[in-house]
């Protein structure tokens, strides 16, 4: 997913027209992913798709009352789109943004992301994608509205005005939006509309609270987790405990006299076999699945173990892999002796992502039909799955998104396990409605990790301490192989969701050469947010430090100096947070350092400093500047909420118990006790956000903040000990 | 000397040493401070301590008297994770108590264990050193000693704390672990340790020579 | 199976269940009052936090045979009480919320501590929120929040 980036004007995106991939899953379906450019597409003899008209019915609806519902076609997980993207749509229609209600819409032709032609959420590229697909909806919208109005009227639709839901027409008429609703309905979609200029935004840029707020905070919002229905079954799963284990006896007699379980049957996994148990509650289900006595068929499966794992990683590193990236001459490097030369090794472990609310899926299936409740960031494929599964057509699938706790990249997985377990369930209960769990256990120990990565880097120091040479291997798994994605993003042998952070480098360095090695490893591995750049951002700019340091230069200037002079945002970005941090690196009190970072990802250049000191052995953050250009803010407040957390989320990295390892084949975690993400004394104290104005598209901010705040932490602890840690997590500090 | 004398003057002396023994190892009723003896221990009363401390540092007590803001669990000792602390009565802090989670008896259904007034033992009965090394067998035995630090106890009253506390007793049943396994027991039994304890405190509570 | 008189957000309830189920199962599935979360069913998140007899407590690792008579407040009825409803209104003026799966446990965390430190400094409130796990870390605007909810409450 990573290879067709956010960026709008993509050199990748702009040489195809249209793009149909097909790949199985398991089983034979065929998924198509339709790239489909209305606004940039052009290939020499192809014909230009037409511009494609969403219709605003189906992502908007006026009600008699007044409210205006708008249809949100991403998954919310907490990053704000259930209130940005209807801000657009509102702002554009003139709406009164006080009776905005927002929905998340099912899973729906119409509802696919317009760029990756599948529903989605993921890449930070929500509102880079549907900016301009928000705005013609809203503008749309509007004029049918003022196109009914001025037929009431007998004037014309440029006579007319619009305002907080009405319209108002030139000889003082007024029709609420609510009134002429139904007539509005009836106009001709326009094929054309007129979109606001920015100037005229009412909305747009600014500080708007979340609209999910209210019923976040007094219980009432429910989660997939939280749904009921009559007669609703829960089902959890015993699962292997190697990955790809295969069930080979159990004995449920036990089990099966726990009072409310209902059945106990063996279903295949995306990796071997598991038990499944459904009861009436997830209680019973759990105490059923905890007096089952499964034996385990472990004689095929590769046993992993994390720490021969970096024994092969670190012999890896150490060859040639496939390139990734090659500029100059790649044999430079060698003509640099042991004085003018770095040799860095850094280690990466698994991640879990852990979200907040554990994994679950609904599904009823009537037969000839099913209904799905799912908090889903991959609609199209986790639909087309469950319909596999159930041997019925997707459209036979409805297939509710509801909000979700959190996600990180772990909801949206390209072979839908979560969705085939639950719906191979729903097949045998038929009928009733079936929640499939996975308990907190299930996930930390579930797989579909943030991939193991070593990194080793070779740096030729020129004499002005700028370096001049620089080879750089990678090694880890593949996130795309055996996935749909791998045609798009797996090139000449290389993932490109691994080396990103490196290959586009702002930084200029004439003899560039990147390298990548993906092993095999019976791990299930997936994008945890911000992907390759959690480790490759990490890489780089701790080792940008070290050289600035090593030439006795001020961090932030080495940067300016290094950073290649187009790279308008970073550049941007580092001047505004070094003009907002200034004032406090220069006055720090004894015991503490600042560390400095900077990074652009997903169309997004983001700037730190930190103002770190050492307490009982942890790194405490006491202060985070962060500047960030990613176009035009669409929601600043969302914005600042996005970075002042998500850096703390990036701490994940640091976490002293902030790794997931294999010992035989077992992970040897089980829970938050062993598998410790930041809480509020991990956290830095305090964030303050600067945005660089800017009027250019917008672009991301899920996944931005996440790289930069681990090098610029161990930037300052660098400062404070004299030590630069390159393998993580933080175990002592 | 005959062997019948000898044997007398033994007797006086151990006896001796003895009431010596109590009356220095508890202190004077003045200073409350226990001071050095330079005459032999009881070795039956110093046996019985070695029991006692055995006890008092296996992990189902040491773990809650430590010398820290925190904590520990487990038979490893690592610490408590919620990041729990011991706030000003050791009892935690307001929405993070140590109630908060432990209750008046064990959930075995949940893998947490409970008892009566689940606390922290105060810092003045920490077992073990800020780094987590656990304290000598003299330096857990002054402390335990000390009517300065141990809220008062004499040695009748030591002997009550071991057999009637709510929370000592429950180390003795500490139920069973979230996957299903008993927590490791302390290596005596509840009345292997009162036993031990009786024979302590009747032996004057001798403490080993400080090392 | 055993039946267990409760006494929920002021009302009497009864439930017939396994004496080992947790009291936020018992809550959200034989009661259907799904506020209260599950996060990690060992008591380190906090999500499913609720106030049993007054205290802040932990209700995944509570087992229904437990509760007793101790009166249960949930989420749903915090509002009620004037510390609820400055602490919900701070968490709203001051867009606390992302996922908003922890925030129902975060808020009664918060009220528990408001109500026994009416004017938490910085290190109160890190050690007493310091079990309430946040996966998008919204801790600043948490201690925003707290302080805030604390100042209109004086």
């Amino acid at each position: 997913m990573r290879a067709v980036t956010s960026a709008a004007n993509d050199v990748l995106l702009g040489r195809r027209a249209f793009l149909r991939v097909s790949a199985t899953i398991a089983g034979g379906l065929i998924v198509s992913l339709h790239l489909d450019l209305p606004l940039h597409a052009q290939e020499a003899g192809e014909a230009v798709p037409a511009p494609k008209v969403y219709p605003p019915d189906a992502f908007v609806q006026i009600r008699p009352d007044g409210k205006i519902l708008i249809k949100v076609n991403r998954l919310e997980f907490g990053q704000g789109v259930q209130t940005s993207l209807p801000m657009i749509l509102a702002d554009e229609m003139d709406a009164d943004w006080s009776q905005v209600i927002a929905e998340l819409a099912p899973a729906a032709e119409v509802y696919k992301d317009p760029l990756y032609g599948f529903q989605m959420v993921g890449s930070s590229s929500s509102i880079s994608h549907s900016f301009q697909q928000y705005r013609e909806l809203g503008a749309r919208t509007r004029a049918m509205l003022v196109a009914a109005a001025a037929q009431q009227w007998n004037v014309s639709p440029a006579q007319c005005r619009t305002e907080a839901s009405v319209v108002h027409g030139p000889g003082g008429q007024s029709a609420r939006y609510a009134e002429l609703a139904e007539a509005a309905a009836k106009q001709a979609v326009p094929a054309t509309a007129l979109l606001k200029d920015p100037s005229q935004f009412r909305l747009v840029g600014r500080r708007v609270r979340r609209l999910d707020s209210h019923s976040k905070c007094d219980g009432s919002l429910k989660f997939g987790l939280d749904l009921d229905f009559p007669g609703m079954k829960t089902a959890v799963v015993a699962r292997p405990p190697v990955f790809g284990a295969r069930v080979k006896s159990f004995d449920d007699k036990d089990a099966r006299r726990i009072a409310g379980v209902r059945d106990v049957f063996e279903i295949p996994l995306a990796r071997g076999t598991g038990v499944a148990v459904v009861a009436d509650r997830f209680w019973a289900a759990k105490q059923g699945r905890d007096t089952l006595k499964v034996e385990w068929d472990l004689s095929a499966v590769e046993r992993p173990d994390s720490a021969q794992l970096w024994t092969k990683y670190k012999t890896l590193a150490r060859t040639p892999g496939k390139v990734a990236a090659s500029r100059g001459d790649e044999k430079r490097i060698d003509t640099f002796t042991a004085s003018n030369r770095i040799v860095a090794e850094f280690e990466f472990p698994y991640l879990a992502h852990t979200p907040m609310e554990p994994l679950n899926t609904t599904i009823r299936f009537d037969g000839d039909r099913a209904e799905t409740w799912a908090g889903s960031q991959f609609q199209t494929a986790d639909q087309a799955a469950i319909a596999e599964v159930l041997g019925l057509k997707p459209e036979q699938v409805t297939f509710h998104t509801e909000m979700a706790g959190g996600g990180f990249g772990r909801r949206a997985t390209p072979d839908s396990h979560v969705a085939r377990e639950a719906a191979t369930i729903a097949k045998r209960v038929r009928g009733a409605p079936v929640k499939l769990i996975w308990t907190r256990e299930d996930d930390v120990q579930g797989g579909y990790y943030r991939p193991m990565h070593v990194h080793r880097v070779e740096i030729g120091v020129g004499p002005d301490g700028m370096p001049l040479a620089w080879r750089h291997v990678i090694v880890g798994q593949s996130i795309t192989a055996g996935t749909p994605f791998e045609a798009l993003i797996v090139k000449d042998g290389v993932d490109s969701t691994a080396v990103e952070g490196t290959v586009d480098t702002q930084y200029d360095i004439p003899h560039f050469h990147v390298s990548a090695h993906h092993p095999t490893v019976n791990v299930p591995v997936l994008w945890w947010r911000s992907v390759g750049h959690a480790h490759s951002a990490f890489v780089m700019e701790t080792l940008i430090d070290e050289l600035a340091m090593r030439a006795k230069a001020d961090p932030v200037a080495y940067r300016r100096k290094l950073v290649k002079p187009d790279a308008k945002k970073l550049r941007g970005a580092l001047d505004l947070m070094d003009l907002k941090s200034a004032p406090w690196r220069t006055t720090l009190p004894a015991g503490h350092a600042a560390g400095i970072a900077c990074h652009e990802c997903f169309g997004t250049a983001v700037a730190c400093a930190v103002d770190v000191s050492i307490e009982n052995e942890r790194p405490r953050i006491h202060r985070v500047t962060i500047a960030v250009d990613l176009g035009l803010a669409v929601n600043p407040l969302g914005v600042e909420s996005q970075f002042q957390a998500g850096v703390a989320f990036g701490l994940s990295q640091l976490m002293a118990k902030g790794a997931i390892t294999l010992k035989d084949g077992r992970v040897e975690q089980r829970n938050f006790d062993g598998y410790t993400p930041p809480y509020i004394v991990d956290a830095p104290v305090a964030v303050d956000v600067h945005i660089v104005p800017s009027g250019e598209a917008p672009s991301g901010s899920g996944e931005p903040p996440v790289p930069v705040i681990s090098p610029a932490v161990v930037n300052a602890l660098a400062r404070l000990t004299g030590t630069r840690h390159r393998s993580l997590p933080l175990v002592a500090v | 000397m005959g062997p019948h004398r000898a044997l007398q003057a033994t007797s006086l002396a151990l006896i001796a040493c003895g009431a010596w023994g109590a009356s220095t190892a508890l202190g004077s009723a003045r200073d409350g401070v226990a001071h050095e003896s330079a005459a032999p221990k009881s070795a039956e009363g110093l046996a019985a301590w070695r029991e006692v401390y055995s006890v008092l540092t296996s992990p189902r007590c040491i773990n809650c008297h430590t010398a820290t803001n925190h904590p520990q669990q487990g038979d490893d000792r690592h610490r408590h994770f919620a990041n729990v602390v011991r706030g000003p009565e050791g009892k935690g802090v307001p929405a993070l108590q140590c109630v908060t989670c432990h209750q008046e008896s064990n959930a075995d259904s949940t893998g947490v264990p409970g008892g009566h007034g689940w606390h922290l033992a105060p810092l003045s009965m920490r077992w073990q050193d800020p780094s987590e090394k656990i304290l000598s067998s003299a330096e857990v035995c002054r402390a335990v000693t000390d009517r300065s630090k141990n809220h008062g106890l004499d040695g009748p009253g030591l002997v009550r704390h071991h057999e009637e506390e709510p929370l000592v007793r429950w180390a003795f049943q500490p139920g069973r672990q979230i996957d299903g396994t008993a927590r490791t027991l302390p290596p005596l039994t509840h009345e292997q340790f009162v036993a031990a304890t009786r024979k302590w405190v009747e032996a004057g509570t001798p403490c080993p020579q400080r090392r | 199976m055993e039946t267990y008189k409760l006494s929920v957000n002021g009302q009497p309830k009864e439930v017939t269940v396994d004496p080992g189920t947790p009291l936020l199962w018992v809550l959200r599935e034989d009661l259907k009052i799904t506020g209260t979360k599950y996060g990690c069913g060992i008591g380190a998140c906090g999500a499913c936090t609720v106030h049993l007899g007054g205290i802040a407590t932990r209700s995944c690792v509570v087992p229904v045979s437990l509760v007793g008579d101790r009166p249960i407040v949930t989420i749903e009825a915090i509002a009620e009480d004037r510390v609820g409803r400055a602490v919900q209104d701070a968490w709203v003026a001051h867009d606390v919320v992302q996922c908003g799966y922890c925030q129902s446990g975060q808020i009664m965390s918060a009220v528990a501590l408001l109500k026994t430190v009416p004017r938490p400094t910085d290190t109160n409130i890190e050690e007493s929120m310091g079990g309430n796990l946040c996966r998008c870390a919204t801790y600043v605007r948490i201690r925003e929040a707290i302080q805030a909810a604390s100042q209109q409450l004086a």
